[in-house]
């Protein structure tokens, strides 16, 4: 069965949608060591954001058009509310015991969650999201499908763009800075309250782009679409190594491929049949997890910091 | 001043995500009016409203309270007002079994429709044995229910005297399918998926056994978890597999979203499955992908029943939410042996509700034998129901098709 380069494929593409949401993740912990918990959410809201453009647009409207709207509303929706968490529910906690914003956290991510549930028109169901035209496309034995091809574009041409960003621009040096030692950062005249929100921006602009690709490659979008991509894009970021935003990316692609063989494969080794199969993927990507923590707790790209929990 | 912003943040946030949740649960005991002469006897319904399989759970319920709504307007008990008390049972079954209480220790319920899943059934049987309350099922269809976990080798035990249904067991369901995808459709090379929940992993089980009996050949197995969104890897291998059907067992919320990526692909594998899917909204959100696939549902269609014209027109014209097309005819006629059991228990007690109304209304709705909308309705002596038919349904031009309808002799 000639199925590995396929399965390889898929892994890559659920891969690097985990790295695309990984990265609001790793970002904000990389400036203020917070793990903002609700940030599947804020992936969640931005799906629905560009659901909500779409449902606006014209009916037969063409995706050319579309998409680019749609990555914009959902954008928007998700930076507000990425920015919005930030201003109201983590500034007043920053300085105060980490346990406390984690919290909140988790709190914002059930009421961001419950608010799209019930306010949101028929959320209960799967909402049907918009595909693009065309396609499934061959190359060799794998086969790619439109909402793939704009994964497989959108995740490395998002991931340039930020690199030269953190590395190039006044406000990325700023934000290195920050990452690196925020007091000395604010007393050499850098307003660290401006740097962390853009880094919520990102992660929320990030999640957006993240939220229109899964749309487009599940086909639906749900309420509670952001509890499990979350979680894993959670495992993707520590997989990398946490504050490090090639680290997410890479993370992500090494969890969904790992998923993916894991399914396709371990369910083909001898004694093993019980323990293959869609139904362990997760279980599978917690042990590959479990297993870089234990060989190298900083994570992959990470580097090891001795006095920072 | 740090301190007290905390204070109020955490509390703003503690009280709405509470708030919120607490939307979640629903009361349809609004109305009161006021006691006086008529009695009020309450049926409880519990099904998912919310959440996963709450399109066929909100036809359930709405499928009850037109039944009630009915028996009030046409005096159907004089002298008693019916009232339904709906639960919302997440699909989940320790919530189901929660609600097994709640309903059990309110006094005025006297009868429960449901629940919509019989993974959810398993946890609540007990609950409603103990309090003698008998509890009608229009959906749930893992044959261990009403004949015991070794029904399969022909050791018949019923465990649980309060518990029917008015829909048919996946024994019919599973076989009336196979021998349709292998005598009809001709299909020799089957991948079976299943969700393992009780009924999907039951009817999948069910299935495969009688594909290979009719001469099939598995070509490949797998399973998913409820929830799950990103099958690119099992349609992959179904598509790989050679398989000329894929058959699922489970709902409607994983299925209309593993034919679409199956479609995806590029693979034109028809997906077949059981009543769990058989909804609208399986087709509605599959879109394209769902054309041809198959699906199986207890009883005959809904809307050729001349019997269950009123109910549909009832049901569009009060705009309830939910797919009533699935269970909501046996939802009535479950709500209606119960209504009827009332009437018989309080016509053998010169008119009045017994003290024992409870244990006497189990043995009255053993005894029901009238027409319902979707059928014949009748229990034989382990709580199923003597109404056999099955109906094999595919997508045709957006929409369900009957194309065969009959029964099966599981043997």
């Amino acid at each position: 069965m000639h199925t590995l380069p396929q399965q390889l494929a898929n892994g890559l593409f659920l891969g690097s949608l985990y790295g695309l949401i990984a990265i609001g993740y790793t970002m904000v912990y990389g400036i203020v060591q917070l793990i903002n918990f609700a940030h599947g959410e804020i992936f969640m809201t931005g799906g629905f954001g560009a659901l909500t453009v779409y449902l606006a647009l014209p009916d037969g409207i063409s995706m050319g058009i579309a998409l680019p709207l749609m990555l914009l509303g959902g954008a928007l929706v998700a930076i507000l509310i990425a920015v919005g968490a930030e201003r109201f529910a983590y500034r007043p906690l920053r300085g105060a015991p980490r346990l406390a914003p984690l919290i909140t956290a988790i709190g914002l991510s059930l009421a961001l969650q419950q608010a799209v549930f019930n306010w949101y028109p028929d959320a209960k169901n799967d909402r049907v999201f918009p595909q693009i035209p065309g396609g499934p496309y061959h190359l060799g034995s794998i086969t790619i499908q439109t909402g793939d091809i704009f994964l497989i574009i959108a995740a490395p041409l998002s991931m340039a763009a930020l690199a030269f960003f953190v590395r190039l621009s006044r406000t990325g040096r700023a934000m290195q800075a920050t990452a690196q030692d925020p007091d000395t950062a604010k007393l050499m005249g850098i307003d660290t309250n401006r740097i962390i929100m853009i880094a919520f921006a990102i992660g929320g602009l990030f999640a957006a782009v993240a939220g229109v690709a899964w749309g487009l490659k599940i086909g639906t979008v749900k309420y509670d679409m952001g509890f499990q991509a979350g979680l894993k894009a959670f495992t993707a970021a520590v997989l990398g190594g946490i504050g490090n935003i090639y680290g997410a990316m890479i993370g992500g692609v090494v969890l969904g491929l790992a998923e993916a063989l894991a399914t396709a494969y371990i369910a083909d080794i001898p004694g093993m049949q019980q323990f293959g199969g869609q139904a362990w993927s997760t279980v599978w990507a917690f042990v590959l997890l479990i297993l870089v923590l234990l060989l190298r707790p900083q994570g992959l790209l990470g580097e090891r910091v001795s006095d920072r929990a | 001043m740090r301190h007290r912003s905390l204070l109020i943040l955490t509390t703003a946030v503690t009280a709405g995500a509470l708030t919120l949740s607490a939307c979640g649960s629903r009361d349809n005991n609004g109305k009161n009016d006021g006691g006086g002469e008529k009695k009020t006897v309450v049926i409880g319904v519990d099904a998912p409203l919310t959440g996963q399989n709450s399109a066929t759970g909100l036809g359930l319920q709405y499928g009850v309270q037109i039944a009630v709504d009915d028996a009030n307007k046409n005096n159907t008990v004089p002298g008693v007002t019916f009232k339904v008390k709906a639960l919302d049972d997440k699909a989940l079954p320790a919530t189901g079994q929660q609600n097994a209480t709640a309903l059990v220790g309110d006094d005025k319920v006297l009868g429960v429709v449901g629940p919509l899943n019989s993974g959810v059934a398993q946890s609540m049987q007990q609950v409603f044995a103990t309090a003698n309350l008998v509890e009608i099922s229009p959906s749930n269809t893992n044959p261990a229910l009403t004949q015991g976990k070794e029904w399969t080798t022909g050791k018949k035990v019923r465990a649980y005297k309060t518990y029917f249904r008015t829909a048919t067991t996946d024994a019919v369901q599973g076989g009336f399918a196979a021998e349709y995808a292998t005598r009809t459709l001709k299909k020799k090379k089957l991948f079976v998926v299943d969700d393992k929940q009780a009924y999907g992993a039951g009817l999948a089980t069910i299935f495969k056994q009688n594909f290979v009996k009719n001469g099939g050949k598995i070509v490949g197995e797998d399973h998913v978890n409820t929830g799950d969104k990103d099958f690119s890897t099992l349609v992959t291998k179904v598509k790989n597999s050679g398989a000329d059907l894929l058959y699922y067992g489970g709902q409607y919320d994983e299925s209309q979203i593993i034919t679409k990526q199956l479609k995806g692909t590029g693979a034109n594998i028809p997906l077949f499955g059981g009543d769990g899917m058989f909804t609208p909204t399986y087709i509605k959100t599959a879109g394209k992908a769902a054309e041809g696939d198959l699906a199986t549902s207890v009883g005959v269609p809904v809307d050729t029943l001349p019997a269950a014209k009123d109910f549909i027109e009832k049901y569009k014209s009060a705009k309830y939410p939910g797919d009533y097309a699935t269970y909501g005819g046996y939802s009535y006629d479950a709500a209606t042996a119960i209504i009827k059991a009332v009437k018989a228990v309080m016509d053998a007690n010169n008119g009045k509700l017994p003290d024992d109304a409870r244990a006497k209304l189990v043995a009255a709705v053993q005894k029901s034998d009238f027409e319902g909308i979707a059928g014949h309705v009748s229990f034989d002596r382990y709580g199923d129901t003597t109404n056999k038919k099955l109906t094999a349904y595919q997508v045709k031009n957006g929409k369900w098709v009957a194309i065969k309808t009959g029964t099966y002799n599981a043997g």
